[in-house]
C-alpha cells in the first residue's frame, strides 16, 4: 500500500464566451509576456466557478487548488453538484487536457470508463471495432484477443459481431462499447456512473460489473456518481467538490452526509414551516400555508421513535373552486430514494370550495428505518395542470429504541424496517 | 513502490520536443489498427473500390498534359509529357495528403481526443503510413506506363545511378508534409480561418512547386520569377523525385541542394513536433 495518485494544487482555467478576434489579442499578449519571461497575465484573474452567478470576468476557474491523494487499492468517491468540476477533474486525470497550474503524479496507468464507444468506426464490424476501441483504450492486440470471447458474450451481440456497427441499434453499440471498456485492466480506473446506459437488463449488468471491478481485486478506483446509495456502497473515502473547490474530504459516510446537508439546508432543524399568502408555494388556484410533523399526542416534533405513528399536517388554501384537485405526498430517505408515495384523491371530494383545508397524513409505526426522511409534496389536477412540483418541505428523523430503552448502535440496512415476524419450529423431536 | 518514483506526471509544463518513442512503441497495435482502418474504410460501399486510386492520378495527368503541354507547350524533353505529369502528380498527391490530413488532426479527431489519452502523434503517423500504401499503388501505374513508354514506344528513358534516391525522396516528402502539417495543426484548432486557407493554399502551392513543369522550364520562360521555385523546398523534392525516376540531366539535381533540403525537412519536422506537442495538451479546450 502507498500513495498511487497525488494531485497537487491543480487548477483549470477556462475562457468564457466565444473564440474570436479577442482571443488573438490575448494570445499575442500572453506570448509577449512569455518571451520576456513574465508570468501569464490572465492567470491572476478569473471568477469562481458558480454557474448561476453573473460572469464578471472573461475567465473562470473550473477547478481551483485541488489537492488529494489516493491510496493503492482504495475506492474514492467524487461527489458534487452539476458543474462542480467533476468532469473537468476526470478530464485532467485521463490526460485529455492538462491543468493550468499544478501537477498530478501517478504511479499507475489511468484508464477511464467515460470514453465508452470512443473511436467506433461505423464501417467496421463489431469485432474489428472491439480491437480498435480496445487499442485506443490502451490494450494490446494480444490482450484483446485473449478476452474477445468474454467481451462478445458480455455485450450480448453475438449474432451481429461480424456486421458493420452502422447497422447496429444505438443500444447495441453502447452495449458493445461498454463491454470493451469494462474489460480494461488498468492500475487506476476512473468510472463515471452516468455511463450506465442501455435497457434495464443491461444497466443492471453494467452496475454489477462496476461493483465487481471496484470491490474485487483491490483495484484503485475513482468513482463519480450522483447516486448516493451506490457511492456509499462502493466507496471507502470521498471528496466533495463545490464550485471547483474541494469542500470536504474524508470517510465516505461523512462525505455523503455533508453533501446532502448542503443540498437541503432550507429544512434543516425545522419542525414546521409556515408561509404567508404572498410567498406561499403554489399558484393562484391553490397554495400551501403550513407543514408540520406531530406525534400521536399532538406534540410538534422533528424526531420520532420508530414505534410511534408520525402525523404530518399540511394546511392548504384553495383560492378558487377546484375540481379533481389532489395533493400527493412522497417520502424520500437521505439517499434520495423514494420510500413511498401516497395521494389524497381517495380521501376527498371531487369538488373543492375556496377556503382552508387541513390534511393529516399518518405514517404507521414500525415502518421506517432509522435515519432522516424528507417530506415532498406535489399538487395538481391530473391532465389539467401541475400546481406544485416536488416541494421538499420538511425533514424529520427516526430513531429506534429497543425494549430496554437504549437506541441501537447499528442501523440495519434497508429503506424501511417494518416489523417482520418469524415462525420457527424445530423438528428435533419429531 | 517508492514515494518519489512516479510513472508519469500530468502538468502544464512541457519540454520542447517530447516524442516518447517508448510510449509510441507501446501503442504500436493502435498504430497498426488505425492504418488498417484508414485503408479499409475509404472505399467501403463503393462499386469500383480501390480502382479510384488509379483514376484520380490518371485523369489529372491527362488534363495536365492537355493544358500544360499541348496548349501551354511546356517542354518535358525526352520524357513523354503524360509520364512526366503522372510522376509529378503521384509525388505531389502523397505530399498533399500528408500535409492536409496532418493539419486537421486535432479537429477531425476532437471527439476521440476529447475522451481518451493516447500519444496523439499516432494519428498523423498512421495517416502517413496508410497513404504510403495508396502511393505505392499509384507507383504501380506509374511503373506500368513507364514500361509501356520505354519498351513499346521505344522512348530513351531509363533510371540511372540516382535511382536509389527514390526511397529517400519518398521519406523526405512524408517528413516535410508531416512537419508543415503539424505546424499548421496548431493554428487550425483555434482559428478555423486556417483550414479554409489551407484547402485552397495547397492547391495554389502545387503550381509553384514545379509539379506540372520542370524547374528548368520556369527559369527559362520567366527568369524574373525563378525565385518562386528556387527558394521552394517542395519544388526541389518534386524535381528530385522525378530525377531519380527518369535518369535525365534535363531535370535539376545537385548534392548541395539535396543536403540542404534534407536539413530543411528535418528542422521543419522538429519545429512541427514541438508545436504539435504544445497544442495536444490543451487543444480540447479551444477546438
Amino acid at each position: 500500500m502507498g500513495v498511487i495518485l497525488k494531485a497537487e494544487n491543480i487548477s483549470k482555467q477556462y475562457r468564457l464566451g466565444l473564440v474570436g478576434t479577442g482571443t488573438i489579442v490575448h494570445d499575442l499578449n500572453r506570448f509577449w509576456h512569455r518571451i520576456r519571461g513574465k508570468e501569464d497575465p490572465y492567470l491572476k484573474i478569473g471568477a469562481v466557478n458558480d454557474r448561476s452567478a453573473k460572469a464578471n470576468s472573461e475567465y473562470v476557474w473550473a477547478l481551483k487548488d485541488i489537492n488529494f491523494e489516493v491510496q493503492e487499492g482504495e475506492v474514492l468517491g467524487i461527489i458534487g453538484k452539476n458543474g462542480a468540476g467533476k468532469s473537468t477533474l476526470l478530464k485532467l486525470l485521463s490526460r485529455v487536457t492538462s491543468p493550468t497550474t499544478g501537477v498530478i503524479k501517478t504511479k499507475g496507468r489511468i484508464a477511464s470508463l467515460l470514453e465508452v464507444g470512443t473511436g467506433f468506426h461505423p464501417e467496421l464490424t463489431g469485432r474489428e471495432n472491439i480491437y480498435l476501441n480496445g487499442a485506443i483504450l490502451g490494450m494490446t492486440k494480444a490482450e484483446i484477443a485473449s478476452k474477445i470471447d468474454e467481451i462478445v458474450s458480455f455485450s450480448g451481440c453475438e449474432m451481429y459481431i461480424d456486421t458493420p456497427t452502422k447497422r447496429y441499434s444505438s443500444g447495441m453499440t453502447v452495449r458493445l462499447a461498454f463491454a470493451v471498456a469494462a474489460h480494461l485492466e488498468p492500475d487506476i480506473l476512473v468510472i463515471d456512473e452516468v455511463l450506465a446506459v442501455g435497457d434495464a437488463e443491461f444497466q443492471k449488468k453494467a452496475i454489477g460489473k462496476m461493483q465487481e471491478i471496484s470491490q474485487g481485486g483491490g483495484r484503485t478506483v475513482l468513482f463519480v456518481s450522483h447516486n448516493m446509495a451506490s457511492v456509499k456502497q462502493l466507496c471507502t473515502r470521498g471528496i466533495v467538490l463545490e464550485h471547483g473547490e474541494v469542500v470536504f474530504t474524508g470517510d465516505i459516510n461523512k462525505c455523503v452526509e455533508f453533501y446532502l446537508k448542503k443540498e437541503d439546508k432550507f429544512s434543516e432543524g425545522k419542525k414546521q414551516v409556515f408561509w404567508n399568502e404572498k410567498e406561499a408555494p403554489g399558484t393562484d388556484d391553490f397554495i400551501l400555508r403550513s407543514v408540520k410533523t406531530k406525534n400521536a399526542k399532538g406534540e410538534i416534533l422533528g424526531s420520532f421513535i420508530n414505534n410511534q405513528t408520525i402525523h404530518i399536517y399540511v394546511e392548504a388554501q384553495a383560492r378558487v373552486q377546484l375540481r379533481n384537485m389532489r395533493l400527493n405526498f412522497s417520502l424520500f430517505n437521505s439517499e434520495e430514494v423514494i420510500v413511498f408515495t401516497s395521494s389524497s384523491h381517495m380521501f376527498e371530494k371531487v369538488e373543492k370550495e375556496p377556503g382552508l383545508y387541513n390534511y393529516e397524513i399518518v405514517i404507521p409505526a414500525h415502518l421506517l428505518n432509522q435515519g432522516t426522511y424528507k417530506i415532498s409534496l406535489q399538487a395538481g389536477m391530473p391532465g389539467v395542470k401541475q400546481i406544485l412540483y416536488s416541494l421538499k418541505a420538511l425533514s424529520f428523523d427516526v430513531e429506534k429504541i429497543t425494549d430496554s430503552g437504549t437506541t441501537y448502535s447499528t442501523v440495519l440496512p434497508g429503506v424501511v424496517a417494518p416489523e417482520i415476524s418469524w415462525n420457527i419450529k424445530d423438528q428435533l423431536n419429531a | 513502490m517508492k514515494d518519489d518514483k512516479w510513472l508519469y506526471e500530468i502538468s502544464s509544463k512541457q519540454s520542447l520536443i517530447n516524442l516518447n518513442f517508448k510510449e509510441i512503441w507501446n501503442y504500436r497495435d493502435l498504430l497498426f489498427l488505425f492504418v488498417k482502418r484508414n485503408i479499409v474504410t475509404v472505399y467501403k460501399q463503393t462499386v469500383i473500390g480501390p480502382l479510384w486510386f488509379f483514376i484520380q492520378p490518371l485523369f489529372t495527368s491527362v488534363i495536365f498534359t492537355l493544358v500544360f503541354n499541348n496548349i501551354a507547350a511546356i517542354d518535358t524533353g525526352i520524357i513523354p509529357a503524360f509520364l512526366f505529369n503522372l510522376a509529378g502528380i503521384t509525388a505531389w498527391n502523397y505530399f498533399k495528403v500528408c500535409l492536409v490530413s496532418t493539419s486537421s488532426t486535432f479537429r477531425t479527431n476532437a471527439g476521440i481526443f476529447g475522451k481518451v489519452y493516447f500519444p496523439r502523434f499516432i494519428v498523423p503517423l498512421s495517416n502517413v503510413i496508410s497513404n504510403l500504401l495508396k502511393f505505392g499503388i499509384q507507383c504501380v501505374i506509374l511503373i506500368g506506363f513507364y514500361i509501356y513508354y520505354a519498351v513499346y514506344m521505344g522512348k530513351p528513358i531509363a533510371p540511372d545511378g540516382y535511382v536509389w534516391l527514390f526511397p529517400v525522396y519518398i521519406i523526405l516528402i512524408a517528413v516535410l508534409g508531416l512537419g508543415i502539417g503539424m505546424i499548421l495543426s496548431t493554428f487550425t484548432t483555434k482559428y478555423r480561418d486556417m483550414s479554409i486557407l489551407i484547402s485552397f493554399g495547397v492547391q495554389l502551392l502545387m503550381y509553384i512547386s514545379a509539379v506540372p513543369f520542370p524547374m528548368a522550364a520556369l527559369k527559362e520562360k520567366v527568369p524574373e520569377y525563378s525565385w518562386v521555385i528556387e527558394y521552394n523546398p517542395i519544388a526541389y523534392l518534386m524535381e528530385g523525385f522525378r530525377r531519380s525516376v527518369f535518369g535525365t540531366d534535363m531535370l535539376y539535381f545537385s548534392w548541395n541542394s539535396f543536403f540542404v533540403i534534407i536539413a530543411i525537412c528535418i528542422v521543419t519536422f522538429l519545429i512541427g513536433l514541438a508545436m504539435f506537442n504544445r497544442t495536444e495538451k490543451t487543444f480540447i479546450d479551444t477546438v
